[in-house]
């Protein structure tokens, strides 16, 4: 094991797998000199010339070629610098991406990733601080992750990488400097599909994604001195959901509470409680509350940003509510 | 001239004029009859720049046409009969009916494919050249898009790219003279899209899209260009459309006098003047019977053959997918 930053993680996982496959490359705004305004593409361009590269300012048409050079034996590797610029991605990716699989009948492979950061708490504003996950969850044939530890995020883009469809990577610019244990070696590979356990718990499930995991542990501490026992479940890939994990977490707790740090309405965490729904209505004793953003722009002053955000003071009030 | 066609690309390029036109005159006596499904796009008078285009390309080169691409289908090698299954929505279709007569794709022609978002194919072709690019190897990717198509963001961000990193592409710009009722005149400040090629630093050539021995050679030398990694190019073929926008469309907005104009400039009929004199009047007439003939029985199996079966695709249901 060696303790990396979450940014150090992704970086090795970018140079591994470029190391492996001549067919990876790396490109997007500010990646290559610069290595990135978030710094995970660091010192890339200097050892794979020619594979990894600055780009003009030109989201919708770069996923396009991202999507196409895909079927035509690359791997690419696109950074979209801001979560917020998402929306210009999303013919390419609700268009094209998602469809010429299907309706070439498996002729085309698309294995390409999409690396982006959103969330909100640092004074970003109402267009560089959001998460907009339902917005490619939604999406059918993609596949979505959100790594919260530098060992996941090494793992999930790894994965990321080698698998043969599409798949989102959305990352958080408040965890980049986060540190953890990585396991060693050039293999590690989190598998897609699949939730991880943060915290074991008999009285209520918090399921999260993303930075909300790390309010949800501090949720739990607090919900613990009141001698409330919560499971607190990393989601890790929104898309394809891990029901198993979630139908067995309800069954042991009977109360399940949903956090995600984008709209609720419409939302993905509406999409949550709505596959609970489905799934584990008869296992619930209580209805699933939502713990997500109020359904408003982001403001920037920190006296206002902080009411929006969720945080572990909301994510411990909805888990009473429930367990009331 | 070196990219002059010679006797025999010539010959083939009028039996593929033939066949295409065939194509779509079979189609206009099916929807009026009630036998069709969806609106279907047809090319009549603008077969000479969708076969003229591909025939110039290699066997490994890549290629993306728009909604009206049955001429660049047919110029590129596919199959009448599985691209009419395609249009009836049959299993032996080259979509096996998923897509439709606007999204036909046969990798193995490197026809990826075409593409129903208007102006979708020209990031698409931009972005198979980077993977060519990015692979090291000698293929080439050609759009084949509208004067309607040339008015998108993504043209503009795609042709930047593709002039700034000198990608192997070549941009086959069809203008047909109107998107959808629209005329050119009220799309765009210029008639002479091809000053455009200026701001991306790259050649910009006009054609006559209704000689197709015109469109072949300014195709085959943006080829030759392109694969020996001088870069892109912009071709302007001018043609015109003179059946409406699609077998839906009730007319009422073009200048009966410009279609008459046009109809008497027919791209089969220029290039059988420019035939005769070589082949003879009955050879000539035999390779056009042929093809009428090759035709009719390509929708007679067609229209014979079975339709789909529906089967959910596992990898867009909503809890399914995983790695692969």
């Amino acid at each position: 094991m060696t303790v990396m930053r979450y940014a150090e993680s992704l970086n090795a996982a970018l140079r591994e797998e470029m190391a492996r496959d001549p067919n990876v490359f790396v490109f997007g705004e500010d990646i290559g000199t610069y290595g990135g305004v978030f710094k995970v593409t660091r010192d890339l361009n200097g050892e794979f010339p020619g594979r990894v590269f600055d780009t003009p300012i030109s989201e919708q048409a770069l996923t396009a070629m991202a999507v196409s050079a895909a079927m035509t034996g690359t791997r690419p590797v696109l950074e979209i610098m801001y979560a917020d610029f998402m929306p210009l991605t999303l013919d390419a990716l609700i268009n094209q991406a998602s469809v010429f699989s299907y309706v070439w009948e498996g002729q085309v492979d698309i294995p390409f990733v999409l690396r982006t950061q959103g969330g909100g708490g640092v004074g970003t504003g109402a267009q560089h601080a959001k998460s907009l996950d339902a917005l490619v969850a939604m999406i059918p044939g993609l596949k979505v992750v959100a790594p919260v530890t530098p060992a996941d995020a090494k793992g999930l883009l790894k994965a990321a990488i080698r698998d043969n469809g599409p798949v989102i990577v959305l990352e958080h610019k408040l965890l980049y400097n986060t540190r953890g244990e990585v396991p060693d070696g050039d293999d590690l590979l989190v598998e897609i599909g699949r939730a991880r356990t943060v915290r074991e718990g008999a009285d209520v499930s918090v399921f999260a994604t993303s930075r909300m995991v790390l309010e949800a542990e501090q949720a739990a501490e607090a919900l613990a001195a009141e001698g409330v026992s919560a499971e607190v479940i990393d989601l890790r890939t929104l898309r394809p959901l891990d029901l198993d994990a979630i139908v067995t977490s309800i069954a042991k707790t009977h109360h399940a509470v949903v956090v995600n740090e984008g709209w609720g309405f419409n939302g993905y965490a509406a999409e949550l409680s709505a596959t609970i729904m489905d799934h584990a209505f008869d296992l619930l004793d209580a209805p699933v509350a939502r713990v997500t953003m109020p359904d408003m722009p982001i403001p920037y002053a920190e006296p206002l940003e902080s009411q929006v955000i969720p945080n572990a003071a909301r994510i411990a009030e909805a888990a009473r509510r429930v367990l009331a | 001239m070196r990219n002059e066609p010679s006797l025999d690309t010539r010959a083939e390029m009028h039996r593929l004029m033939v066949t295409t036109r065939a194509i779509e005159i079979r189609l206009g006596e099916m929807f009026r009859d009630g036998q069709t499904r969806g609106p279907i796009h047809r090319c009549d008078g603008q077969e000479a720049v969708g076969v003229g285009a591909t025939q110039a390309l290699g066997d490994e080169d890549y290629v993306t046409t728009t909604h009206r691409g049955h001429h660049v289908y047919v110029g590129r090698g596919l199959e009448p009969r599985r691209i009419i299954a395609e249009i009836f929505g049959r299993a032996t279709g080259y979509c096996g009916g998923r897509g439709g007569h606007m999204l036909v794709g046969d990798a193995s022609r490197g026809m990826l494919g075409g593409n129903a978002i208007v102006g979708a194919g020209i990031p698409a072709a931009t972005g198979m050249a980077l993977s060519i690019k990015v692979r090291g190897d000698n293929r080439v990717a050609m759009t084949v898009f509208g004067d309607g198509a040339a008015q998108t963001g993504i043209c503009h961000e795609a042709m930047n790219m593709a002039g700034l990193w000198k990608l192997p592409v070549v941009f086959l710009l069809e203008n047909n003279r109107y998107g959808l009722t629209v005329p050119q005149s009220g799309q765009s400040a210029t008639d002479h899209l091809v000053d455009r090629a200026t701001g991306y630093g790259m050649p910009g050539t006009v054609v006559d899209g209704n000689d197709v021995g015109a469109v072949y050679a300014a195709a085959a030398e943006a080829i030759d260009r392109a694969r020996k990694g001088e870069g892109p190019t912009l071709i302007e073929a001018r043609t015109y459309r003179v059946e409406g926008f699609s077998t839906s469309d009730m007319g009422g907005y073009q200048d009966p006098d410009e279609v008459a104009r046009w109809r008497a400039r027919d791209p089969i009929a220029l290039s059988a003047e420019g035939l005769r004199d070589a082949l003879g009047d009955n050879l000539l007439a035999r390779i056009e019977a042929d093809a009428r003939a090759a035709v009719d029985e390509a929708f007679k199996q067609a229209l014979a053959d079975p339709l789909p079966e529906f089967t959910l695709h596992a990898a867009s249901a909503p809890y399914a997918g995983g790695p692969r």
